[in-house]
């Protein structure tokens, strides 16, 4: 594969002279910091250009909060940002007629020094890496949200926060980890192993992969000024018509969400082309990985989901900016249709969050288990249920709120009906285990710790299906435990086993076994004293997003409270560990440690820039544990025009060419 | 990485780390309602004496055109911008509340009734300016604020059922109101409110608002002061 | 052994070498739990469960959860036993390499795990359908044409000892609850008093955003939104106070709204509610209010329609419901009518 050298041009902005490569300083570069600077010019220059279009907006319409300058902001500011990292500059190049610059793709990752995460580069594992990190840091910073609303929580009368203060705090907790963790494992795990696991040697978009990572901190950083602003007072649902009487932190909101969720599309997009177009020759859909099946039905998901979240904010911006009415009843809007709009989306948001963790851990147990997994198809088409039954459900968020009742024994079938996929993971699991030779390495201990929390919050979710319990449990603190059995118990759990169990492959250290035991059992048991009590909260009476609660419900929340900053201090075990392991003790695992077959372990840790020197034929299911004679997963040095009978059974791995 | 390198790795992710951890703690404790100023009234006689005025404008350099109350220190007879106020429990509060804004028709006309004041009225009279009453002070129960708009805003105890409509300068006068805050009785015209209630018996925080939406926000006009203590809204403390 | 795609894994038939058989053994450890747990359940926690039986609505629910846990409980310990017994039974000898037995699966396990998962979710559906329907709505909040309702006659004056069904409209405001009583001359209270053993109609509405009103001994849950009347029934039958919260997010004070209401003797609450409606009358209040609907558009006041015009729509700052100020006039003055 010829790659050619060209010149980089210069930026779009109007840089520095076109100029060979090697001589541009990496300060001159495209890059991080070029995009901070692009993001503070674009937000003032957006700013001013909001004033000017709207000036005296509040007078003029008694608004009291001009929006459209922030508005305006930050959408420069994001332009900028992603400008000055070099997003733009190859499709200004195509447009221009122009040879695309090198894209670094074959060097990638290879490329020595820590420079390349800082840039806009196409390597899907340096992207992978880039969302490790960036979801780590989003996740931490969510849950000290977490503490400072556990802190409040600890008296039910005296308080600590102002009631904006709380409400913000809330807000900014639900929408950090509902907004960005929906990429938690399909960004660090979905980006770096979806190539290596279908055999491909890269991702069918690598600009657009790149830069639906690089609006992630894009949305953080948006979602965080909110606080300057003084916060949103909506929760994570940023409900209307309340949202349009919010002052401007509302505004960082709606802006954070939107671009969360067009990086969100581009993420699934790519993720779906891939799959379909990329995968090695042999690797059937009969062979392909769990993960990969999850991967490939939550980015149907979010394809199809998350634009119908977009056009929300945009209306509910425009409704506080340019004062339409979408969502306000008295002036002929709905304040349903929000609702709708928004829940349409959150319901297969919830599932986006879900399924990666099903897959991470169909692969994690299977491996520990030395067993394949059982009932392949139905665990796929478990994916793919729930998938599409997870559309149909979303009026569950609603029952209450006056919809037409007649709707309600519907939906109440719907969500009764996604069970049985949902319980399809269950069936492959416990059929895993069966008469397995179970290994006890930290991932293990995650997937069964997955297994035990989703058990709970799936059943939990039961009860809330149905109508009759749902209006006492709707909106209290029974719902905040379910869901955060399911989305952390379930995702977060899977995204740890994932990282213990992959670190290794994606950088050749492995994280230390002593610090994962404690991290893990700190977590498992602090998780489960924290949230366990709070379904007997709820169902005694206390509604979400309060601080103020019945006194004889103090106990409980305290010890609740007390739990969760052990749980905080078990995410504090879980930095040191990574920071530790990464940084100074560095113990190298470049083999493959975990005697897994798939097809990511037959390469070397880290794998080298194209993955694989060639690309692979697969021969057989990477689950074929416990067989005799099975074919390795593929053959990885294919002599060459071997691609024309890759379609050859397993029977014929041995022939040569 | 040699060590140094990594040393000051860690050193940095640490830091980073505890700085964001202190950053929330200091600024998210440390909120608004700390860091007003709150009044403290302290009981003779078993009775305390509260004041407070509504003013259409206020003194802050942040957000000077929205309404605000104010409180007024007894020791010192000045006005605080603030909305929080303690007095013991277990005490009459007498309340009195200078209203110096003009009316704007209740969204509830229901809270035109008065609650929850001993004798379930209020003492109501109005003034051109200071030493120049346009008539007696009356004690009504209902300032109908449809009728004729009357009703500026309302001071609201939820907790303890005291509901209390803060009547406005007569109409014919709502032209020349006070342009600059703190208002003073000489300032402009204003309507004098008295009214007082029982502290309860056990020491807490009550929350008072207005129930007047004519703040910001594009619709409904509970945003900007009504939702931001100092303005619109407050505390009430009751010590023991 | 061949290779074959599906060995007989648990099944009466045993191996050869005398392996234990497993599914026996869970099933044996399960059933005992199981009973233990329902009976449990069911004669012990049963009564205690929430919201309680202060209303027919509640005890309809509390059933619910009931009958749901009893359902859902074999099938949790059923789960965390086999989990339980898989990791210690079948946990890897220590320098043990070597890989399990290569069952890709079993089709008749597979397909009696889907019967039974299917019978259970629709019988959860059944039940839940019937408690949904039966209860008159189970207390949620129907809409404004709701399809369960309640038997009782609707009239406009309400008398205690009859089939009368009270009508109370539940009014959500930033942030405070207010009850008008339509068949009291439309009288509005900040305090929710009810009639024991009597039929009660709740229509929620708000004047601003969402709210929603929980009632949470009497299982009530209905959303108030702003021109919507939100219809939900319950009957009370237990004397004694419940909570009323606020259980949508509305503002900062969404915390904080919250009242306690009643539940007292049917003559014992008409006596309060016409008490109530003869002070407002006697008051003024009663003429001041508007008109009992179902929906209040707060932009429209009747009263000073002949005197204010309705300003296109928008409730703006300042909470002017007619033209705001001219150009050039300070802050809160009003525009002469």
């Amino acid at each position: 594969m010829a790659v050619e050298i060209q010149p980089e041009r210069a930026e779009p902005a109007g840089g520095g002279p076109a100029a060979p490569e090697a001589a541009r300083p990496w300060w001159m570069r495209p890059g991080f910091h070029i995009g901070v600077i692009g993001a503070v010019i674009g937000y003032v220059l957006g700013h001013l250009l909001g004033d000017f279009l709207a000036s005296g907006y509040a007078q003029n319409s008694l608004s009291d909060s001009n929006d459209v300058p922030i508005v305006l902001g930050y959408l420069c500011a994001t332009v900028g940002w992603l400008a000055g990292l070099g997003v733009f500059n190859d499709l200004l190049r195509a447009m221009a007629g122009k040879p695309l610059g090198d894209s670094h793709q074959e060097e990638g990752a290879a490329e020595p020094g820590l420079a390349k995460y800082f840039r806009f580069t196409l390597d899907h594992k340096v992207v992978g890496i880039q969302y490790l990190f960036g979801m780590i840091a989003y996740f931490l910073t969510g849950g000290l949200f977490a503490m400072a609303i556990r802190t409040e929580l600890l008296s039910p009368a005296y308080h600590i926060m102002g009631p904006n203060e709380y409400l913000m705090v809330v807000g900014e907790h639900g929408t950090m980890m509902m907004m960005m963790m929906s990429s938690v494992i399909l960004g660090p795990f979905g980006q770096y192993f979806a190539p290596l696991l279908i055999g491909s040697k890269r991702m069918a978009f690598p600009r657009l992969e790149a830069a639906g990572f690089w609006l992630t901190p894009a949305a953080y950083i948006i979602l965080l000024s909110g606080v300057l602003f003084g916060g949103f007072p909506t929760g994570w649902t940023g409900y209307e018509p309340l949202a349009t009487e919010a002052r401007q932190g509302m505004d960082s909101y709606y802006f954070a969400f939107g671009l969360m969720g067009i990086s969100m599309i581009l993420a699934g997009f790519n993720m779906i082309v891939t799959i379909i177009t990329h995968r090695a020759p042999g690797m059937r859909w009969g062979r392909l990985p769990m993960f990969i099946w999850s991967m490939f039905t939550v980015s149907f998901l979010q394809v199809l989901s998350v634009p119908v979240l977009v056009g929300a904010c945009y209306m509910a911006l425009m409704d506080r900016t340019f004062q339409t009415a979408f969502f306000t009843n008295q002036l002929g809007g709905s304040s349903y249709l929000y609702e709708n709009l928004f829940w349409f989306f959150g319901h297969p948001e919830v599932y986006i969050l879900a399924l990666p963790g099903f897959g991470v851990i169909s692969e994690i147990v299977s491996v520990f288990c030395r067993k394949p997994i059982f009932a392949y198809r139905v665990a796929a088409a478990g994916m793919i249920g729930v998938g599409l039954l997870s559309f149909f459900v979303w009026q569950h968020h609603l029952f209450d709120s006056g919809i037409n009742p007649d709707m309600r024994p519907l939906f109440m079938l719907t969500t009764e009906l996604i069970s049985i996929p949902t319980g399809f993971i269950y069936l492959v699991g416990m059929g895993t285990f069966w008469k397995a030779r179970i290994r006890f390495s930290i991932p293990m201990l995650f997937a069964l710790a997955f297994y035990f929390n989703f058990l709970i919050g799936g059943i939990s979710g039961v009860y809330l299906s149905d109508v009759p319990a749902d209006v006492t449990e709707h909106g209290s603190f029974f719902v905040m435990a379910h869901f955060h059995y399911t989305i952390m118990g379930g995702l977060i759990f899977a995204f740890m086993g994932g990282l213990y169990y992959w670190l290794p492959k994606m950088t050749g250290i492995k994280l230390n076994e002593t610090l994962g035991k404690i991290h893990f059992w700190t977590m498992f048991v602090f998780f489960n004293s924290t949230f366990l009590p709070l379904f007997a909260v709820g169902d005694m009476g206390m509604p979400r997003r309060v601080f103020e609660y019945a006194r004889n419900l103090e106990t409980l929340n305290d010890w609740v409270s007390i739990s969760a900053f052990l749980l905080g201090g078990s995410m504090l075990i879980f930095l040191a560990n990574v920071v530790m392991s990464l940084l100074f003790w560095r113990e190298r695992e470049t083999g493959n440690p975990w005697q897994a077959r798939s097809l990511e372990w037959q390469v070397p840790s880290p794998p080298p820039p194209g993955n694989f020197e060639r690309v692979p034929v697969v021969l057989s299911s990477p689950y074929e544990y416990g067989v005799p004679g099975a074919p390795p997963v593929a053959d990885l040095n294919p002599p060459p025009g071997v691609i024309g009978s890759a379609y050859a059974s397993a029977g014929l791995a041995g022939v040569e060419a | 990485m040699s060590v140094p390198a990594r040393a000051a790795a860690l050193l940095a992710a640490v830091a980073a780390v505890v700085g964001l951890g202190v950053f929330v703690a200091v600024y998210y404790i440390g909120s608004q309602s700390t860091s007003l100023p709150t009044v403290r009234y302290t009981a003779s006689g078993g009775q305390v004496n509260v004041v407070l005025q509504e003013d259409p404008q206020n003194n802050s350099s942040s957000k000077p055109d929205w309404v605000s109350y104010y409180v007024q220190d007894p020791a010192t007879r000045q006005w605080v911008h603030t909305t929080l106020f303690s007095v013991p429990k277990d005490t009459r509060v007498n309340v009195t509340i200078y209203g110096y804004d003009g009316c704007t028709p209740l969204r509830n006309n229901y809270w035109s009734q008065v609650q929850g004041t001993l004798g379930g009225t209020v003492s109501v009279q109005q003034f051109k300016k200071a030493g120049k009453p346009l008539g007696p002070a009356r004690n009504v129960s209902v300032i109908n604020s449809w009728a004729t708009c009357s009703v500026a805003h309302t001071f609201a105890v939820p907790s303890l059922g005291l509901f209390v409509p803060v009547a406005s300068p007569p109409i014919s006068l709502q032209n020349n109101l006070c342009g600059t805050s703190p208002c003073t009785p000489s300032s402009g015209p204003y309507s004098l409110e008295k009214f007082s209630f029982m502290a309860p018996d056990h020491g807490g925080v009550w929350r008072w608002q207005c129930l007047i939406p004519c703040g910001g926000g594009y619709l409904d006009g509970n945003s900007g002061p009504m939702q931001t203590l100092g303005y619109m809204m407050g505390e009430m403390q009751v010590v023991s | 052994m061949a290779a074959a795609q599906n060995l007989p894994a648990p099944g009466p038939q045993g191996h050869g070498r005398a392996e234990p058989r497993h599914g026996l053994r869970l099933f044996l450890m399960w059933l005992p739990m199981s009973v233990a747990a329902v009976a449990a359940i069911w004669f012990a926690w049963y009564p205690h469960l929430p919201p309680g039986r202060m209303s027919d609505a509640a005890a309809g629910q509390q059933f619910d959860i009931a009958v749901l846990s009893v359902t859902a409980a074999p099938v949790v310990i059923g789960v965390l036993l086999y989990f339980v017994y898989a990791i210690v039974v079948w946990r890897a000898r220590p320098g043990d390499d070597s890989d399990g037995p290569p069952i890709h699966g079993h089709t008749r396990i597979q397909v009696w795990w889907v019967l039974i998962t299917s019978a259970i979710v629709m019988w959860a559906f059944a039940f839940g359908t019937y408690e949904l329907v039966v209860p008159a709505g189970a207390g949620s909040g129907e809409g404004p044409v709701p399809i369960w309702k309640l038997t009782g006659t609707t009239t406009p004056a309400w008398a205690p000892g009859t089939h009368d069904m009270l009508q109370v409209q539940v009014i959500g405001q930033q942030w405070v609850w207010t009850y008008r009583f339509p068949q009291f001359g439309g009288m509005e209270t900040t305090r929710l008093d009810l009639p024991e053993g009597m039929p009660v109609e709740f229509h929620v509405t708000s004047l601003d955003v969402i709210h929603s009103f929980w009632a949470y001994q009497l299982g009530v849950k209905a959303d108030a939104n702003p021109g919507v009347d939100d219809v939900a029934y319950a009957t009370p039958k237990q004397y004694g106070s419940f909570t009323v919260r606020c259980n949508e997010l509305c503002g900062i004070w969404h915390g904080a709204m919250y009242n306690y209401g009643r539940v007292v003797s049917p003559a014992a609450f008409e006596t309060w509610a016409a008490g109530v409606e003869s002070k407002e009358r006697s008051d003024g209040l009663l003429a001041a209010l508007p008109p009992y609907a179902l929906v209040y558009d707060p932009t429209v006041i009747p009263q000073l329609g002949k005197q204010f015009t309705k300003v296109a729509g928008i409730t703006g700052a300042n909470g002017y419901y007619y033209p705001g100020p001219q150009a050039g006039t300070t802050h809160g003055d009003p525009v002469s009518p």
